[in-house]
């Protein structure tokens, strides 16, 4: 039966022979290495560090990419298949390249009742990208669409990267954030 | 390190808040962004006092106070705060045994804002309150799962265990008690099913987050393999008011079964969305037009979801229901998390149904089949019904599906899926009719759907 199929919201499975995009850097700084074995050493298994170490590691490789994971691995010596298990489970590991600026827009109910589909569109248009299509031209954007943020009383929502998020972003609110974006005045994605 | 510094445009207030009628317990100077610091804490809101009082009284007693307030767990399920901390293991002479106290602050619940608002402005009733649960459970460590998105209030909960560590409410010994505590804050990374208490174990333990098999329940084995009790943030804040006037006196707040107050977060279509703080068991109709100022857009209210996006929908017949765990319950809804998410007449049922349930299949972890699968149906099922292409059919179908889902999964995601889609199914069939007879929306007004993607 031909009928209308959902948009995929998760990441669409690897295509057979697919490869996930390779990042330049392969192994982690000293610092990183440091930090890593600090935070493992806070808890009775090495194993539950994996989560802080995927943190770090999209901070130190701009994405998480499979250098990171194993690059993470290597670090706790545990097996690579669990650290891509986990990596692959969580959404927030971006597994592809993203812009130096990722605007994630919330278009779960709360945000969807006050525009939130609406911001989502003239976010895609004004960063000239769609969501998970990796960065715009320029490399400034990424656009992702996310499930709720906790901030639906004041929906709708956006967030720059790791940021404090902006409220009630209206057309107004949202040039206002971009041109303070491009004026460095938010945390860039890797730092 | 990135300290909000910008004013949030959040409501947390209504007239009469702070009066002894509507006492304001968990939301101390919430709005004021020099409100999270130790000094402000201690000064102005009688911060760490229940603390040094609970760690004079014997373990057990502060259980017992917290049993007698009768505080029911705030995250969903509703479960007596009291008696979950009573489930913990004791040590005997032979075996000593090692205990956690995990806090879930993995607000993933669409609807839901509240734990934000409590790390954001006070963080230090929540470590006060780890304290006095770790010390009633005996349990040296305390970690805090706080979702990967709030990185800046991780920063900020991190700088306050900082503040509390230097004052010796941290540490080893705290203040001579012979008690030790550490509070360790771990980060999410993105997965709604992680607020689920095993799941969020096993993100914990550093897996994937898929929930783990009950019994046996987490006060037998949890994390790491150790007895393991998992509160709410709001529960764990709850606790420094609760010693501090004792359990018999909170008791006296809400009703009878439902003591104490709860933070409802209001969105949608309502004049003041926001916060607020209030005695259990109030009717729903008096808080969303007396307190939160009616409907925003004129238009009439015509369904509210009472306990985040996961409760059944209440339509116009329900809206005098107490907003209380047992009442909401028997209306047949739950109460929840506290998120009351409020549509206007102008919204059509079918996309508020399909946006809800591709959230869930989006979320679900795949590891049960009937959810994994059932979820992703429904979601197709009404994805083709949205445009237009739906037969009368695909209405029993749905009807059909969601007892095949609930009750036959791991976890509540499942059942969770199967709320809004069973409710809004069966209270507003005529819009889903609607569409399938005239490829279009019952009623126009709000576009929940973004046209982006490839669709």
């Amino acid at each position: 039966m031909n009928h209308p199929m959902p948009p995929e919201t998760s990441e669409a499975p690897l295509a057979p022979g697919q490869r996930l995009p390779r990042s330049e850097r392969k192994e982690f700084s000293a610092e990183a290495l440091q930090e890593i074995a600090a935070i493992a050493a806070k808890y009775p298994d090495k194993l539950a560090a994996t989560l802080p170490a995927l943190h770090i590691a999209q901070r130190e490789f701009g994405f998480t990419s499979l250098d990171a994971m194993k690059a993470v691995a290597k670090a706790l010596s545990i097996p690579e298949g669990h650290v891509f298990g986990v990596a692959s489970f969580y959404t927030m590991y971006q597994k592809q390249p993203v812009g130096k600026y990722h605007l994630q827009v919330c278009t779960n109910i709360s945000c969807a009742l006050s525009g939130g589909a609406q911001l989502l569109e003239k976010v895609c248009q004004r960063a000239g990208v769609q969501p998970g299509e990796g960065p715009s031209k320029d490399g400034l954007w990424s656009v992702e669409e996310v499930e709720c943020l906790a901030a639906c009383g004041s929906g709708p929502c956006l967030q720059v990267n790791h940021d404090i998020y902006d409220e009630y972003v209206d057309e107004r609110k949202l040039d206002e954030i971009m041109q303070a974006c491009k004026r460095g005045e938010y945390r860039e994605w890797a730092k | 390190m990135a300290i909000r510094t910008k004013h949030d445009p959040q409501s947390y207030t209504f007239a009469g808040f702070g009066s002894e009628k509507y006492p304001n317990l968990m939301l101390r100077g919430a709005g004021d962004l020099n409100n999270w610091t130790l000094d402000v804490y201690e000064q102005k809101h009688e911060g760490y006092v229940a603390m040094k009082q609970a760690l004079k009284m014997e373990p057990v007693a502060v259980t017992e106070e917290v049993k007698t307030s009768g505080i029911r767990g705030r995250g969903g399920a509703g479960f007596p705060a009291g008696l979950k901390w009573s489930f913990m293991p004791k040590d005997t002479p032979e075996r000593k045994i090692t205990r956690y106290l995990v806090i879930n602050g993995d607000e993933g619940e669409p609807g839901t804002f509240k734990d934000r608002a409590i790390l954001e402005y006070n963080p230090h009733q929540l470590i006060e309150g780890c304290i006095i649960a770790s010390y009633a459970m005996q349990a040296n460590t305390c970690y805090v799962y706080i979702r990967g998105e709030f990185l800046w209030l991780i920063e900020k909960l991190e700088l306050a265990i900082e503040q509390a560590r230097a004052k010796g409410y941290l540490g080893k010994n705290i203040l001579g008690s012979g008690f030790d505590l550490d509070i360790i804050v771990h980060r999410g990374a993105g997965a709604y099913i992680c607020g689920e208490e095993t799941a969020l174990l096993n993100s914990l333990e550093g897996r994937r987050g898929e929930p783990r098999v009950k019994p046996p329940f987490p006060a037998a084995k949890g994390a790491f393999g150790q007895p393991t009790t998992i509160n709410n943030v709001e529960t764990i804040a709850a606790v420094p008011p609760i010693i501090r006037m004792g359990g018999a006196e909170y008791a006296k707040l809400g009703t009878t079964k439902n003591s104490g107050t709860r933070i409802f977060c209001i969105s949608g279509h309502v004049k003041r969305p926001g916060l607020y703080e209030l005695p259990l068991g109030l009717p729903l109709d008096f808080i969303l037009n007396e307190l939160a100022g009616g409907s925003s857009t004129g238009k009439k209210i015509k369904a509210v979801i009472p306990g985040g996006a996961s409760a059944p929908v209440f339509s116009e017949a329900e809206f005098s229901t107490p907003m209380d765990f047992d009442s909401v319950r028997n209306a047949g809804s739950m109460a929840g998390s506290g998120g009351v998410i409020v549509l206007d007449e102008d919204t059509c049922m079918v996309q508020a149904c399909l946006r809800l349930i591709r959230f869930y299949a989006h979320e679900s972890c795949g590891q049960c089949t009937p959810c994994r699968e059932g979820c992703n149906w429904m979601e197709m099922i009404l994805h083709r019904i949205e445009h237009g292409e739906g037969t009368l059919e695909d209405l029993d179908v749905l009807a059909s599906l969601t007892p095949r889902i609930a009750g036959r999964t791991l976890c509540a995601l499942g059942d969770a899926a199967c709320g809004p889609m069973e409710s809004m199914l069966k209270k507003f069939r005529h819009e889903f009719e609607h569409h399938v007879t005239h490829k279009t929306c019952y009623v126009k007004g709000h576009e929940l759907l973004a046209k982006v993607g490839a669709h």
